[in-house]
């Protein structure tokens, strides 16, 4: 190293490191768990695998760049691929046969689609763990290098997965406002039975939902190999912490998880960084612990 | 007492009767595997308590069977107190780590509930890391003190304690709190509308579970000598306590503790199958949730009550 920074000078760096960092890592939360709070919000399922599908796409996208060749960008879209099959697969494998059983009481059937998504999550998990061991694995970034942002060297990567993860959420919120179909999905999610007098098929509009969804947890899944890493011990905690992001934010509410994943990306990051890495998850954890007694309902919920 | 007339009450003495001999035929590696089978089974039986019958889906069960453990663990660590002492501390310590959990976790219902106790197993693994130098941190922790060292003994231990814990458990489930836990966890608004108090008896279920975690908590690491994030608090022991349950049959909770014997010993027929033998217990269990939601003891029970 040829310049070396002062005390002083990295002191004042910090302040904006955190910043810029922790808008990478809530941008990317944000992305993970609205396919989670989107698909409640229409089926009421919560989705146990999800981290299963994150890290389903990532691996598909880092064995497809780096171990067949097929360069970083169809890496990445056979990523997301397979995160829709995963996520069509869960729908039809799993949460449709429980959600149509007749042996299971309708009270119950929440319970048991968490059991089953859980139980499915852990296959994909060992699936993984199997074919391509348990080493974390890093996806080829799709753009390399480093930029100085008002003196903090930032990885291009780190801006690109910011900014792609914005640009998503953006034709999402288009997607669900704005076209026939998704004024559909919101309609299926205020009221399934008013949906299906008029005509439309609830069935397909859940197969519809699986699938953003299914996009979605790919898109983040891979993004999240690129900046990060995964490996398949990964696929707990990032269930874990898109289910507390969604209940933090109130179950079912979009924007209500979006302000979740900046409140706990960015309480992560300061604390990484002002006290220590090994806290990182804990103050998170206080405030979901908080919340849930103040305010059951979450931050934007509805009783 | 009907009870002491029905099938299921045979069976299940010939089944205790028959176990009780085992060790008198079997190897020692056959006892230590059961021997954790068993105390597993009363995690399983304790789940059952508050998810089939209070209807409340805890996804923190490793919560109450950490304190429980690792109170006694260090307690014995520490101030080398007679195991006794340390396990029945161990499950007072869990006890009442259950009275501050379901406070909360009682206002909230659903998801929001599971998140709850799910975020309690969490902070407590957090804090088993962070205080390293008391706990061991994630090496585990070294329990100087064991209860006996024949294998034998300790399987009969652990038999005893699984059949008292049942019978009390089954007991419980089966009486008028049972009855009114059941109601509770069905429809809430109805039962308190028929004038009981469904905080008490949940809070009471909640108690009653954290009890019985604790103490087998405490009795599994004194068998192991080590307590650790791995063998007693990670979430993924806590799935393998919630899969042993829905594979038994939730609501029957003696279907709770075949299903964690099941869990344990198709885990080792399947050893030859390397890394896939998690897949295939996991897949076993989908299969039994989608087609026999009521698990190997309901299916059971509901041919026998057609024919």
């Amino acid at each position: 190293m040829t310049n070396v920074t002062s005390a002083a000078q990295k002191a004042r760096m910090l302040p904006l490191q955190i910043l810029i960092d922790g808008f990478a890592i809530s941008a990317l939360y944000a992305l993970g768990a609205t396919g989670f709070t989107l698909i409640f919000g229409v089926s009421g399922v919560l989705n146990l695998s999800h981290g299963a599908i994150m890290v389903a796409a990532a691996v598909a996208a880092w064995a497809a760049s780096s171990t067949f060749g097929v360069g970083n960008y169809v890496g990445a879209v056979i990523g997301i691929a397979t995160a829709l099959v995963a996520a069509l697969l869960t729908y039809f494998a799993v949460v449709q046969p429980i959600q149509r059983s007749r042996r299971i009481a309708n009270e119950e059937k929440e319970i048991f689609v968490l059991t089953g998504t859980l139980l499915w999550g852990i296959m994909i998990q060992e699936v993984i763990a199997y074919l391509f061991t348990n080493n974390a694995k890093t996806v080829l970034p799709i753009v390399e290098g480093v930029v100085e942002i008002l003196g903090v060297r930032t990885p291009r990567n780190e801006i690109f997965t910011a900014l792609v993860c914005c640009l998503v959420i953006g034709l999402l919120w288009l997607l669900v406002n704005r076209t026939k179909m998704g004024k559909a999905v919101l309609a299926a999610s205020m009221n399934p039975r008013g949906v299906t007098l008029l005509g439309l098929e609830l069935t397909n509009i859940y197969v519809v939902v699986w699938a953003i969804y299914g996009v979605l947890a790919g898109i983040a899944g891979v993004l999240l190999g690129m900046f990060l890493g995964v490996s398949s011990y990964s696929v707990g905690p990032l269930t874990a912490s898109a289910f507390s992001i969604v209940v933090l934010g109130g179950l079912g509410s979009v924007s209500g998880s979006l302000i979740a994943a900046f409140v706990v990306g960015y309480l992560e990051t300061f604390t990484a960084y002002m006290i220590s890495p090994a806290y990182r998850t804990i103050p998170a954890l206080l405030l979901l612990v908080i919340v849930m007694y103040l305010r059951p309902q979450g931050l934007l919920g509805r009783r | 007492m009907g009870f002491f007339k029905t099938r299921l009450f045979w069976i299940s003495l010939v089944m205790v009767v028959v176990a009780s001999t085992l060790p008198l035929y079997v190897s020692g590696y056959i006892l230590g595997l059961l021997t954790v089978a068993y105390y597993f089974g009363v995690f399983a039986m304790s789940w059952d308590l508050l998810f089939g019958f209070a209807g409340e889906v805890n996804f923190g069960p490793t919560f109450l069977i950490g304190v429980g453990a690792y109170t006694a663990g260090i307690i014995n660590n520490q101030y080398g107190v007679s195991p006794y002492v340390c396990i029945f501390i161990g499950a007072m310590a869990a006890v009442i780590a259950g009275f501050v959990l379901a406070l909360p976790a009682l206002r909230v219902r659903g998801p929001y509930f599971g998140l709850t106790t799910l975020v309690a197993v969490l902070m407590l693994q957090n804090f088993i890391v962070v205080f390293a130098d008391l706990t061991g941190g994630e090496i585990g922790l070294t329990i100087p003190d064991v209860i006996t060292i024949s294998a034998s003994a300790n399987y009969w231990i652990a038999l005893g304690f699984m059949t008292v814990s049942a019978a009390i458990l089954y007991g419980l489930s089966q009486s008028p709190i049972g009855l009114v836990l059941q109601a509770s966890g069905q429809d809430p608004v109805q039962a308190g509308a028929l004038g009981f108090n469904i905080v008490k008896h949940k809070l009471f279920a909640f108690v009653v579970s954290a009890f019985f975690s604790g103490l087998a908590g405490a009795l599994l690491v004194f068998y192991f000598g080590t307590a650790s994030v791995g063998t007693v608090v990670d979430v993924a022991v806590g799935v393998n306590v919630i899969v042993a349950a829905v594979l038994g049959g939730r609501r029957t909770v003696l279907g709770a503790a075949l299903g964690a014997i099941f869990l344990i010993v198709a885990g080792e027929f399947l050893r030859p199958t390397g890394e896939l033998a998690t897949f295939i217990v996991s897949a076993i269990a989908l299969l039994v949730v989608l087609f026999f939601p009521g698990g190997f003891l309901g299916a059971a029970m509901s041919r026998e009550a057609r024919t």
